[in-house]
């Protein structure tokens, strides 16, 4: 008898189902589905009473719809209605339309919430469990404040059923996810530590998940599970594979409860007391050791089971990293499993060993298998199996086997898939340059990687090179010769040419005694490339012939020449002509000291973070990089003083991009030397346009932005040229913004970039994510730039946009504050008076509360006050301040880490014209900047 | 933390932004061979790098999970099992047909694996026995609603000349922002 009753289904939803099947065409199926919403909602709307069995079928009809993908806008009243059926079933289905379809702000939730109310007293456990589930599955805020307090009860009280225990705790670890600050901790943590003895093992691996979560946050309340998971662990581990009976999985016993306990103790330290840590100590060795015994079954989930414990159990080994001889046990067996047949095991073991390559215990015996993780590189079929291989040579990497490593990425990178050819490249970029014992083999490497991968060979990798040879005086005349012989090449990158171009013009003398690199023919053999480059490249170009004029006076005539020739004077694009006009005069008018304080070489570059590093970490994410580097800086930090990067506090944005010092002789702050009197003022216009450095804030900027403060969508920016609008929403810690980008004109903007700027300060507390836009923008249209946003933590700044495009050959460069606000990640939250009033009074802090008080700069009006309060996002409560001409406010600040509950209280006074506003939040910060923020309104 | 649940048909592609998500999906992993590693980092549409794709491929049938890093990958592909080897013995020998036609029930038998996206139980003799005390409660109060039940088992056996659709089981909060569309 299967335990589901395919009989006792419901006809009419079977029937649908099946004609659904039988359509032939999407059009069929979607008339199909209308002719079926069409019928219920009539039967919704009809006055005869459903009986509860139709009820259940429509509903379940309504629910299939969605998961065919269609919008349901209809029919949640009815399943609400059958959550107060006594019939099991109905009951069940109203549930599963709820957790499926409605939406955490529906007007509903109060008639749920009721419904659940019921549920959870009425104490029949099939009830209660099916209201703990709905309550897990939305998860939403006004369920958490609803029973936040009502589930901790349930959970502890000794008659509750086990299976309700299991709901009752994921259910409240759901709502901590969600609403952390309502859910209060108290006197039941200590008997929810306690389930870890509970008998029913589901009841332990709920408890512990529970706990795991909570233990993160407040490790201290519940230090005492840690010996609790050890001894329950260890009773697990030392059982018989019959003990456990059902919760022994194809011969392991509890695995699944294995690995909670496992990830419970890495959120603590190795434990203290030797008792405990013998024991645990033990519990690891048996499980080290229990991989080393034949399988008790050949089925591929016995091996599944057992691995899973075992890699939970080194990674534990890692977390605590004090015990040498576990970890390189453990680096022993990952080692072995880098040669197992199982995919899934060659990936993991890989993973594991990236982390532990950074313990200097095991760090040694990960590089052993260095021939093994080479040979994944060049054999797996999964990329995502060599990604990881990558990743670990790239962790295992020190100054012994660098030479390697760098090697055989080079010739992996040959074949590799072009999802990760550009990491690759910056990875190899980055040990090139960081164990790097002479740096002819830096240069080497850095000319390799262009020639093999040179469209993947990102701006920052070849900005570095140049930064590197011109600080190390000891490399130039190799670099010299080196570009010049790979120059000569017939067909070279465009970046090969960019760097040859760059490191001749300012080190071309260093090998223009050897008569094959004569100054002549150093200059033929970049010009032969000149027509093939694009325009950045080919202005680049003109500064080197500049530069060999004052190198090499030989050359001056062929060179001018060149300059002097119609393709260069009259060139189409406005930059290379003006350069041409401008070096071609500069040559000719200046005396040979001028040209040689003009054009001498470049200073060396300030040291700082290196910004391949800094591009890695971007692409990575800061945390997987900054180990990583901060692991192994100790032992690389002899190697290579100089270029060492910096601590992992610059970030990639922010960081200055290097071509400002490589073009821009005007531009750079520390520039060497003025220009000439006599072509200043030209010659700062044609270097300050390097796209460098972002504009000055534009005019007015200050203004539009504050405007956007209580509102989400207008138009940000306009100019002659340029208009930029904003369409935009948020919801709790998330936003989405859309950028529309228009040009007014009947001309094409060419190399359009916009710009996201965030400071090092902004970028931790606020994620922006976007896609570049096309480059080009044609005359009249409009382009648009979606931006994902997420708050991780609460904010000052503003992040800022900057764009930068090319209008008729003139550079034209924007920077516009982005109006992405603290505020927009309000919840509005409604409240009565004597609620107000009591959390008002909790947050009573000095530091809690921020007031300021101000001159009206708008007319008063109360209605419009209202509106802008509301549009800042947070409730505005009538009836609640005594005083009836004063307004407040209340709402909470989702971030992703915390969400802050805030209050706001608005009092004018219209004889004086004047404001007091006043904030009272959890969070000094938050209450400093919503005051800031709200003062400008009015 | 389980984020999502997903089967995919590898047979018809899915079509409309709930749909999306089940789109990326399918098309990470019906382009993967077989015998090659069941991880997978997440689409740009669910979370990227922060979350992991772990499958099964059952016959035309893949088993999605979406998890974020506090899961073992391993444990996951168990629980897949677990899942998996529950239907089965719920609907004996199920088959895709089941699934569809009793898309309720699927959804009850994985509420009682996953809630609020975290695992509820692992065992799976404790899991049929609920969904049979379900079941005894639903017979306690079949008696008017029982009768037209055979007409399930005769449209099952009418040969479908189409292969079974998608059916889409994301309903376990998966988090992205759910933001309307600009026009």
């Amino acid at each position: 008898m299967p335990a589901v009753s395919k009989g006792d289904g419901m006809r009419g939803l079977a029937v649908f189902i099946s004609d659904i099947r039988n359509c032939k065409s999407k059009e069929a199926e979607i008339k199909r589905i209308n002719k079926e919403l069409a019928n219920i909602r009539s039967k919704f709307k009809g006055d005869r009473a459903l009986d509860g069995y139709s009820k259940k079928k429509y509903v379940c009809k309504l629910l299939f719809i969605f998961l065919l993908g269609h919008d349901i806008d209809f029919g949640h009243m009815e399943a609400v209605n059958l959550l107060s059926s006594n019939r099991y079933t109905e009951k069940q289905i109203g549930y599963l339309f709820i957790s499926v379809l409605v939406n955490s702000n529906s007007e509903l939730i109060r008639l749920i919430n009721n419904a659940i109310k019921n549920d959870l007293a009425s104490r029949n456990p099939t009830f209660m469990g099916l209201a703990l589930h709905c309550i897990a599955n939305v998860g939403s805020r006004e369920m958490a404040e609803a029973f936040a307090g009502e589930i901790p009860r349930i959970l502890v009280a000794g008659d509750t059923m086990d299976s309700v225990k299991q709901s009752a705790a994921l259910c409240l670890l759901r709502l901590y996810r969600t609403s952390p600050d309502l859910v209060p901790m108290g006197d039941w943590t200590s008997r929810v530590v306690h389930l870890l003895n509970d008998q029913h093992l589901g009841v332990v691996t709920a408890a512990t998940s529970l706990i795991t979560t909570l233990a993160q946050k407040n490790p201290e309340e519940f230090k005492t599970s840690v010996s609790l998971a050890v001894s329950r662990l260890s009773r697990i581990v030392t059982s018989a594979s019959t003990d456990l009976q059902d919760y022994t999985y194809y011969f392991v016993p509890a695995p699944w409860l294995s690995v909670k306990l496992l990830r419970l103790l890495q959120c603590y330290p190795p434990p203290e007391d030797p008792a405990v840590r013998g024991r645990l100590t033990e519990c690891l060795e048996a499980i080290l050791n229990k991989a080393q015994e034949p399988p008790k079954s050949k089925k591929v989930q016995h091996s599944n089971a057992k691995n899973a414990v075992l890699f939970e159990a080194i990674s534990l080994v890692i977390h605590h990293d004090s015990e040498p001889n576990l970890l390189v046990r453990a680096c022993n067996q990952l080692g072995q499993f880098l040669q197992h047949r199982e995919t899934n095991l060659r990936y993991l073991a890989l993973e594991s060993m990236c982390t532990l390559a950074s313990s200097e215990f095991s760090h040694e015996a990960v590089k052993t298998h260095i021939e093994t993780v080479i040979n994944a590189l060049k054999t797996e079929r999964d990329v995502s199996v060599r990604q990881r291989a990558v990743d670990l040579l790239y962790a295992m990497c020190d100054r012994s086997n660098a030479q390697q490593i760098v090697a055989e990425m080079l010739s992996y990178l040959e074949t590799a898939d072009y999802s990760i050819r550009e990491e690759i490249v910056l990875k190899v970029a980055i040990l090139a340059e960081k164990y790097a014992v002479d740096y002819t083999w830096y240069v080497d490497t850095i000319l390799n990687l262009i020639r093999i991968a040179g469209d993947y060979v990102s701006e920052e990798v070849w900005y570095r090179v140049i930064q590197i040879v011109i600080n190390r005086d000891d490399v130039q005349g190799y670099a010299a010769k080196t570009v010049f012989e790979a120059l000569q090449a017939s067909a070279c990158h465009e970046n090969l040419v960019k760097v040859g171009g760059y490191i001749l013009g300012e080190f071309g003398n260093l090998i223009a005694g050897d008569p094959r690199s004569s100054p002549l023919t150093q200059f033929h053999l970049l010009h032969s490339k000149f027509h093939l480059c694009s325009v950045p490249t080919r202005a680049l170009l003109l500064s080197t012939y500049i530069k060999f004029v004052n190198l090499f006076p030989e050359v001056k005539g062929t060179i001018q020449d060149v300059l002097r020739s119609d393709s260069q004077l009259k060139n189409a694009d406005v930059e290379l002509q003006q350069r041409a006009v401008e070096y071609l005069r500069l040559s000719t008018v200046a005396s040979t000291d001028i040209l040689a304080t003009v054009l001498e070489e470049m200073p060396p570059f300030p040291e700082r973070e290196s910004s391949i590093l800094a591009k890695l970490k971007k692409k990575k994410g800061p945390s997987t990089v900054t180990d990583l580097e901060e692991a192994k800086r100790e032992r690389s930090a002899d190697v290579n003083g100089g270029p060492e990067p910096a601590p992992a506090s610059t970030s990639a944005v922010s960081t200055p991009s290097p071509s400002a010092d490589l073009l821009g002789l005007g531009a750079a702050p520390p520039a060497p030397a003025g220009p000439p009197p006599s072509s200043g003022g030209l010659l700062v216009d044609v270097f300050s346009d390097s796209p460098s450095a972002a504009a000055p804030l534009a005019p007015g900027s200050e203004d539009n932005f504050a405007r956007f403060v209580c509102k989400n969508n207008g138009v940000l920016f306009e100019n002659q040229l340029l208009q930029i609008g904003l369409k935009s929403e948020f919801r709790q810690n998330l936003g989405r913004m859309f950028i529309f980008y228009g040009n007014k004109t009947s001309t094409q903007f060419l190399n359009f970039t916009p710009t996201l700027i965030c400071s090092d300060d902004l970028q931790a507390n606020l994620s922006l994510q976007t896609k570049p836009v096309d480059p080009a923008v044609d005359g009249g249209a409009q382009v648009q730039q979606a931006v994902n946003i997420e708050c991780v933590s609460d904010f000052t700044e503003a992040p800022v946009l900057n764009i930068q495009f090319r209008y008729g050959g003139t550079f034209q460069n924007v920077s516009v504050k982005l109006p992405i606000t603290l505020n927009k990640f309000f919840q509005p939250t409604e409240m009565a008076s004597q609620d107000f009033f009591q959390r008002w009074k909790q947050l009573s802090n000095p530091q809690q509360e921020v007031q300021s008080i101000f001159k009206a700069k708008h007319p008063m009006d109360t209605e419009v006050t209202k509106a802008k309060i509301i549009g800042f996002g947070s409730a505005l409560l009538e009836e609640v301040d005594p005083n009836p001409a004063n307004f407040v406010g209340a709402g909470i600040i989702h971030t992703r880490t915390a969400q802050i509950g805030c209050l706001l209280r608005l009092e004018p006074n219209l004889q004086a014209q004047m404001y007091r506003l006043t904030l009272r939040t959890s969070r000094e910060t938050v209450s400093q900047r919503l005051c800031e923020l709200l003062s400008e309104q009015f | 933390m389980v984020m999502g649940v997903c089967l995919l048909d590898s047979l018809n592609e899915p079509e409309e932004i709930q749909q999306q998500i089940v789109r990326e999906t399918f098309h990470l992993v019906l382009k993967r061979d077989d015998n090659i590693c069941n991880f997978l980092e997440g689409g740009s549409l669910i979370g990227g790098s922060d979350y992991k794709l772990i499958y099964r491929h059952y016959a035309t049938l893949y088993f999605v999970f979406c998890v974020d890093s506090s899961e073992s990958e391993l444990g996951i592909l168990d629980l897949i099992q677990v899942f998996v080897e529950t239907l089965d013995k719920c609907f004996e020998n199920v088959c895709e047909l089941d699934l569809i036609f009793h898309m309720d029930k699927v959804h009850y038998i994985l509420q009682e694996v996953v809630m609020g996206g975290m695992v509820l139980e692992t065992n799976m003799n404790e899991i049929v026995a609920q969904i049979e005390a379900q079941n005894r409660l639903e017979k306690s109060e079949g008696g008017l609603s029982a009768a037209p039940a055979r007409a399930v088992s005769a449209v099952k056996n009418i040969n479908l000349p189409e292969m079974p659709r998608n059916i889409n089981i994301g309903d376990l909060n998966i988090k992205v922002p759910n933001l309307s569309q600009f026009v």
